[in-house]
């Protein structure tokens, strides 16, 4: 969505801007409180014996309704979300209003799905999904399958945190100038990133659990402003849509095209369907979810938040609508349609409550990474470091060594952010959404059936991969040559749809055929070591215990 | 759970209150990616097209049906456990 010689000028137009004194005041207060609290949640319901992945990676299993739906709210609703769905919209008009309707299919999803997985996992003293899938069919090749994908596509969704926090600096006019030194330049976001990095290694999950309470009560506060504030001062709605059409109407980036429109028109219908479709499918495989939920006190715990977590699909439905106030308000983005949102805050904003907007954001920024990065390292410690490289770990090792890879995780996201540009955070979220889809066969289908075999899921899974990330190389844009965007034309059917749903089903696909092609050929199957009873427990039941004792995280249970 | 107390579950899978459950569950599902039904700019709300409040309204539509949803598989658990313990 940028290239470099926009940047430069996103940069120098920040640069001759100036600083907002009472803004950046506002901001650094609330920053400031917000690492006070992370570091303070180490202390937070902290149990007895805490040097193990349970306590740090998924504060001890304990929370009840209210702090999961902070977490998952804090998780699921990131920085990046904030600035990007306003921002598609400026540029693009209805089709980036599809994160509404996926969203909203998120929670049925969740509902039917992962209560199931919660059982099985409490039951077992599973912490990832890869320790599911090892579980459920006795396959480590599989188990690391699961465990890779989930680490690859998290890293750049937390590259993408940063990303979304220098947005909110450039206008907040600390991004640096064109000129300056780069560490003066990038001095801001790698203090932000130290104190992240340093909380999430001493409080795990308690942290961004604390800090989401703050996140999401100014982000509300934020948008509930916006959305009555801005509106009025702009003419009403009528004139803010009157405008947004005459936009998006006129010729955009694509020649003989209009920039957009205002509804989807017949021919992008199905690209808007099977992107909402395909990205609620893949938001709840992401790693950071399933930690979110697994984290919860009770199988209940998670219904019952279904039915309250919508309501942030419902601030995000408002916050959408920011991008077509940001087109009637003429917000000068600087060629970065990223800046729409913060710019239009500021524009529209008194000082003192832009920087509570952007404390907003930038808060919002710190939760999800640090999410994130606790489940990256959950991931590898439970599936690449137990599994393979040292099976006998006491669970004290596995817990620094989850604190240590949690720092990795976060370094190397900076590392990306800080030498790589903005796209190339941009094209791998994409991949990662598509590439974290493919997993779904192994997990959900493990769920509900033993049905398939390990090797067919196993090659299904390296076709959806080898697909999709070949189809969305082959899209252009006309700003790149390739990953341009994320929906390309459906084989067999001809419409425009989501690269990662086709791979999906060719997925899926693959996995039906091999499985009858094994069952019928004696192929080995692995061992199950769940059982159907295993996947309806709930605390409290008989031979559940409520809380795990630390060393289930080491010995799975039942062999 | 209940292996030892209560045999295998014989009870039927399919049971009425789950075939509600699922159809408040899938319903959105329906609606959502129909997008033909909803691609269009009339009726506005407050000047907000109605592609955009619809889908806003199916926030809430979906959020009551996840709720019926939920209290029916409750209510059902309860009963089950009531009836399989004892």
């Amino acid at each position: 969505m940028t290239n470099a010689p926009e940047a430069a000028a996103v940069l120098a137009g920040s640069a001759t801007k100036g600083v907002n004194g009472v803004a950046l005041a506002v901001f650094v207060f609330f920053f400031l409180a917000v690492t006070v609290m992370g570091f303070l949640a180490a202390r937070w319901r902290k149990a007895d014996e805490s040097a193990n992945l349970d306590e740090w990676g998924l504060g001890g299993r304990s929370f009840g309704t209210w702090v999961t739906w902070f977490l998952l709210g804090g998780d699921l609703y990131t920085a990046y979300t904030f600035v990007a769905v306003p921002a598609a919209i400026y540029a693009a008009g209805a089709a980036g209003f599809f994160a509404v309707p996926y969203t909203i299919l998120v929670y049925p999803l969740i509902f039917t799905f992962l209560p199931r997985l919660w059982s099985v996992s409490h039951k077992h003293g599973y912490v990832t999904t890869s320790d599911f899938v090892r579980g459920r069919f006795g396959s480590k090749g599989l188990s690391l399958a699961v465990a890779l994908t989930g680490i690859l596509a998290t890293m750049p969704y937390i590259a993408l945190q940063l990303v979304g926090i220098q947005a909110v600096l450039d206008v907040l006019g600390i991004g640096g100038g064109a000129n300056t030194n780069w560490f003066v330049k990038d001095l801001p976001l790698l203090i932000a990133f130290a104190v992240l990095a340093a909380y999430t290694y001493s409080s795990g999950l308690r942290a961004p659990a604390l800090i989401a309470f703050v996140k999401d009560g100014l982000i509300y506060l934020v948008i509930t402003v916006a959305i009555i504030y801005i509106p009025i001062k702009l003419g009403g709605f009528d004139a803010i849509f009157h405008s947004a059409g005459k936009a998006l109407s006129q010729p955009g980036a694509v020649p003989g095209k209009p920039r957009g429109e205002l509804v989807s028109g017949p021919n992008a219908q199905w690209a808007y369907a099977t992107l909402a479709l395909g990205s609620a499918l893949a938001l709840f495989m992401y790693p950071h979810s399933i930690t979110a939920t697994l984290s919860s006190r009770s199988r209940n715990v998670i219904r019952r938040n279904t039915t309250i977590l919508p309501l942030y699909s419902l601030m995000l439905g408002l916050l959408a609508l920011l991008g077509f106030m940001a087109i009637k308000a003429g917000t000068d983005i600087q060629g970065n349609p990223q800046l729409a949102i913060p710019q239009l805050f500021e524009d529209m904003f008194p000082s003192w409550f832009t920087g509570v907007a952007f404390a907003a954001i930038g808060i919002g920024a710190l939760v999800p990474a640090a999410i994130m990065s606790i489940a990256a390292a959950n991931l590898f410690t439970r599936n690449v470091y137990k599994d393979f490289l040292k099976p006998d770990a006491t669970p004290a090792q596995e817990h620094k060594v989850a604190k240590l890879v949690s720092l990795l995780v976060k370094v190397g996201a900076l590392v990306f952010v800080l030498t790589m540009d903005k796209t190339v955070a941009i094209n791998f979220q994409l991949l990662g959404g598509i590439w974290i889809l493919q997993t779904m066969p192994s997990l959900v289908g493990g769920l509900f059936t033993r049905w398939f075999h390990r090797w067919a899921l196993l090659t299904g899974w390296a076709v959806g991969m080898l697909y999709g990330t070949l189809a969305a190389y082959g899209v252009a844009s006309p700003t790149q040559a390739h990953f341009g965007g994320s929906s390309k034309e459906i084989p067999g059917i001809g419409e425009i749809g989501y690269i990662g749903l086709t791979a999906f089903v060719l997925n899926v696909v693959v996995s039906v055929v091999l499985t009858f092609a094994l069952k019928a050929a004696k192929a080995p199957d692995g061992i199950d070591e769940t059982s159907p009873a295993d996947y309806t427990a709930d605390a409290g039941d008989r031979g559940v215990v409520v809380e795990l004792p630390p060393a289930t995280a080491g010995a799975p249970a039942g062999h | 759970m209940t292996q030892s107390a209560a045999p295998p579950d014989r009870r039927p899978v399919i049971t009425p209150t789950r075939v509600i459950a699922g159809v408040c569950l899938i319903a959105p599902f329906v609606a959502m990616l129909w997008v033909s039904s909803y691609a269009r700019v009339e009726p506005t709300l407050i000047g907000i097209p109605f592609f955009y409040w619809y889908q806003m309204a199916w926030v809430l539509i979906s959020t009551v049906l996840t709720m019926v949803a939920y209290k029916l598989v409750q209510r059902e658990q309860r009963a089950r456990k009531g009836g399989g313990s004892q």
